[in-house]
C-alpha cells in the first residue's frame, strides 16, 4: 500500500518524465500494450468467440437451406434461401402455443416467487419472533439438493392433488424449489434498509404491513428484478419438471415441444434447425436488449446465494 | 426530545402488537409451499426407497435395503457416478483455467471487451435442451459440421455421439462450451474487487505479467475460484437437460449422469421405490459435498 504514494514521485525524482500512472492496472495495462500482446489478445478472443458463435450461426443459416444443401455445405450461406422453413413454423399454431405455455408458466412462477419469498423474507429481516432463525435454516435446506432427488414423490404428490398436466402443477414445485435462494437474496437486501426508516415509519403510525407495502417494496426494485430474472430464466429453460408433470402436447413449454418436434422430423435437420433458431430467438433478443440486468442478475443471484 | 423518544417507544409497542398479523399473513404461504413440495417429497423419497412400489395404492411391499443393493450392483450407476466426477474434473482442469484466462483478458478496458463478454456469456442463457440439440447437429455424421470437416480431409465422418468411447468427451465439450461464460463472469466480478493499487505497486517493482498474475490475482481471487468450483460440483450433480437431446444417456449407458440414470431407470419404468433410492443417494452425495466443501474450503468466505 505504501508503494501507492511513492508511485508518482519516484520517476520524477530520477529526472525522468513522469509517466501517466496506470488508471486501471491489471494483468494487462492497456496503454502500454505492445503489438505482440495486442495480437495475442485479439487472436485468442476472436478464436474463442468463433467457437461459441459458429454452432449458433450454422444453426440459424441451416434453417434456410434444403436438406441436400445442408448435407453438402453445412457451412456458409444457403444456395437458395428457403424462407418457407421459417415461415411455415411461424404460421403454425404450434410454435406460438409452446412459447405461450412457457411464458405463462414463467410469469406465474415469477409472480408467485416474488410475492411469497418477499413476504417471508420480510418477516425474517424485520420481525423478531421465537424460532425465527430455525425457520430460516429450514428454508435454506432447499439450497442443498436439486429437484431431481425428490422427483418421484413430487410426481405422486402432484398426481394426488389432481394437478398433473396443469400449469399450476409445474408452477408450484418450481416456486417451492426457488424459495430458499429467493428468501436469502431478499432478506439480505431488506436488512440493509436503514433502521431509521423503520423507526420513522412507526412514529407516523405505520404498521408492519404498511411498512412492507409503502416502504420496503418501492425500495426493493433492484432485488425484485434480480430474483425475477433468476426465476424467469430458470422457468423459461426448465425441462425436467414439465417433462414429468405434463403429458399433453398442448401444454408443453418450448424445451419439451422442441424435443417432440425433433422426434417427429428426426432427420429433416433443416426444419429442426429452423425450429431451434426460432425458439431461442426470444431468449437472444431479450438477452441483448437487457444484457446488463440479465448478466448482473444471474451472476449476483449465484454469488450472493 | 423526550416526547420523540416516547413516540418511538410507543411505536415499538405498536409494532409488537402488529407482529401477529404479519406472522400469520406473511410466513404460511412460503412455509406451506416449501413443506409440501420440497421437504415432504424428500422425506417420502427416503420412505419409498425401502419399498417395491409402482406408484399406485399404498406402498406395502417392504424390501429393506434391497433397492440400494440393486443400485450398487447396476453397472450403469457406477458409470453415471464416474461421469459425474469426470464432469467435475473437466470443469476444474479445463473450464476453470479457460474462464479465468478469458476473464483476465476481457476485464480490461480494451475495445470490444463488452461485446466479447456478452458473446461468451450467451451460451449460458440458452436452454440446455437447445444447446444439446444444436450440438447434436454439429456432431451429426451425415449433415453436421463434423461431417463437413471430415469430408474436407477426405476421411469417413465419425459418428461421435454413437461411439461409446467418444460420446462422453463430446458431451464434456458441450458442457464447457455452455458454462465457461458463466464462470468467466464470476471471475470478472472477482477481478473487479481487487484493489488496483496492488498492480500499480507490482508494476513499479518490475513484476512481470505472469508474476503479477501468480502473486496478486490468483491469491486474491481464491474465494471466487472456490465458488466457481462449488458451482461446477452442484451443476454436475444435476446435469440432465443437456444429456437428453445429445445422447439420452446412451450409447449403452456410457453418458449417463446420476439424474439421467434416475430418469431412465426410475421414472420411465415407474419404479418409485428404486427411483427414490437413487434420489436418496443423490441427496446424500449433494449434502455431504455441500457441507464438506463449505466446511473445508469456504469457511472464511
Amino acid at each position: 500500500m505504501t508503494d501507492r504514494t511513492l508511485a508518482p514521485a519516484a520517476p520524477s525524482a530520477l529526472g525522468e518524465p513522469v509517466t501517466k500512472p496506470a488508471r486501471r492496472g491489471s494483468a494487462f495495462s492497456a496503454h502500454r500494450m505492445s503489438f505482440v500482446t495486442w495480437l495475442y489478445l485479439y487472436v485468442s478472443l476472436f478464436f474463442v468467440a468463433a467457437i461459441v458463435l459458429l454452432p449458433l450461426i450454422t444453426t440459424a443459416l441451416g434453417g434456410f437451406k434444403t436438406l441436400g444443401d445442408l448435407r453438402v455445405h453445412p457451412f456458409g450461406l444457403p444456395g437458395e434461401w428457403q424462407w418457407a422453413n421459417y415461415t411455415d413454423i411461424l404460421l403454425s399454431g404450434r410454435y406460438w402455443q409452446m412459447l405461450g405455455n412457457s411464458f405463462l408458466i414463467a410469469t406465474l412462477t415469477v409472480a408467485l416467487t416474488l410475492a411469497v419469498a418477499a413476504m417471508a423474507a420480510f418477516t425474517f429481516a424485520h420481525v423478531t419472533f421465537f424460532g425465527s432463525s430455525f425457520l430460516l435454516n429450514y428454508f435454506l435446506i432447499g439450497l442443498m439438493f436439486p429437484v431431481a432427488t425428490a422427483i418421484l414423490p413430487l410426481f405422486i404428490r402432484i398426481r394426488d392433488l389432481g394437478l398433473l398436466d396443469t400449469y399450476w402443477g409445474v408452477v408450484l414445485p418450481q416456486v417451492a424449489f426457488g424459495l430458499g435462494m429467493s428468501i436469502l437474496l431478499f432478506r439480505r437486501f431488506f436488512q440493509n434498509v436503514p433502521k431509521e426508516l423503520f423507526d420513522a415509519a412507526f412514529v407516523d403510525g405505520c404498521g408492519y404491513l404498511g411498512y412492507f407495502w409503502h416502504i420496503t417494496l418501492p425500495l426493493s426494485r433492484p432485488i425484485l428484478a434480480t430474483v425475477g430474472i433468476v426465476s424467469f430464466v430458470g422457468s423459461w429453460n426448465s425441462y425436467l419438471l414439465p417433462l414429468i408433470l405434463l403429458n399433453s402436447d398442448a401444454k408443453y413449454p418450448w424445451p419439451l415441444g422442441i424435443m417432440v418436434y425433433q422426434g417427429e422430423y428426426s432427420s429433416d435437420w433443416q426444419l429442426i434447425l429452423a425450429f431451434i433458431t426460432l425458439t431461442i430467438l426470444p431468449t437472444i433478443i431479450v438477452f441483448f436488449a437487457a444484457q446488463k440486468h440479465i448478466v448482473a442478475g444471474l451472476t449476483a443471484g449465484a454469488v450472493k446465494g | 426530545m423526550s416526547s420523540a423518544i416516547s413516540a418511538v417507544s410507543t411505536g415499538r409497542r405498536m409494532g409488537i402488537q402488529g407482529k401477529l398479523p404479519v406472522l400469520i399473513l406473511f410466513l404460511p404461504p412460503a412455509l406451506l409451499l416449501f413443506t409440501l413440495f420440497v421437504i415432504l417429497p424428500m422425506g417420502e423419497a427416503a420412505w419409498y426407497s425401502f419399498y417395491d412400489w409402482n406408484g399406485y395404492g399404498i406402498p406395502e411391499k417392504f424390501i429393506g435395503f434391497k433397492n440400494f443393493e440393486t443400485l450398487w450392483r447396476t453397472s450403469a450407476f457406477a458409470t453415471a457416478l464416474g461421469n459425474n466426477f469426470l464432469i467435475i474434473l473437466v470443469s476444474i482442469v479445463i473450464q476453470l483455467p479457460l474462464a479465468l484466462w478469458l476473464a483476465t483478458m476481457v476485464s480490461n478496458r480494451i475495445p470490444g471487451a463488452v461485446v466479447f463478454r456478452l458473446i461468451f456469456f450467451m451460451p449460458y442463457v440458452l436452454a440446455d435442451v437447445a444447446a444439446g440439440l444444436i450440438w447434436r447437429f454439429v456432431y451429426d455424421g451425415d449433415y453436421g459440421l463434423f461431417a463437413a470437416i471430415a469430408s474436407m480431409f477426405n476421411v469417413a465422418a465419425p459418428y461421435v455421439l454413437a461411439d461409446r468411447h467418444l460420446a462422453i468427451y463430446a458431451v464434456l465439450a458441450v458442457i464447457v462450451w455452455k458454462y465457461f461464460g458463466f464462470h468467466m463472469m464470476l471471475f470478472i466480478a472477482g477481478l473487479q474487487n481487487i484493489d488496483k493499487s496492488y498492480y500499480e505497486a507490482a508494476e513499479i517493482d518490475g513484476a512481470s505479467r505472469w508474476q503479477r498474475f501468480r502473486n496478486i490475482t490468483l491469491p486474491l481471487l481464491a474465494p471466487t475460484i472456490r465458488l466457481s468450483v462449488f458451482f461446477s460440483v452442484v451443476g454436475s450433480l444435476q446435469l440432465f437437460d443437456m444429456i437428453m437431446p445429445l445422447t439420452g444417456g446412451g450409447p449403452s449407458n456410457s453418458t449417463q449422469t446420476m439424474v439421467t440414470f434416475l430418469y431412465s431407470y426410475g421414472i420411465t419404468r415407474m419404479k418409485v421405490g428404486f427411483g427414490s433410492a437413487i434420489g436418496v443417494v443423490l441427496f446424500i452425495i449433494c449434502v455431504t459435498l455441500a457441507f464438506g466443501y463449505r466446511r473445508i474450503f469456504m469457511r472464511n468466505d
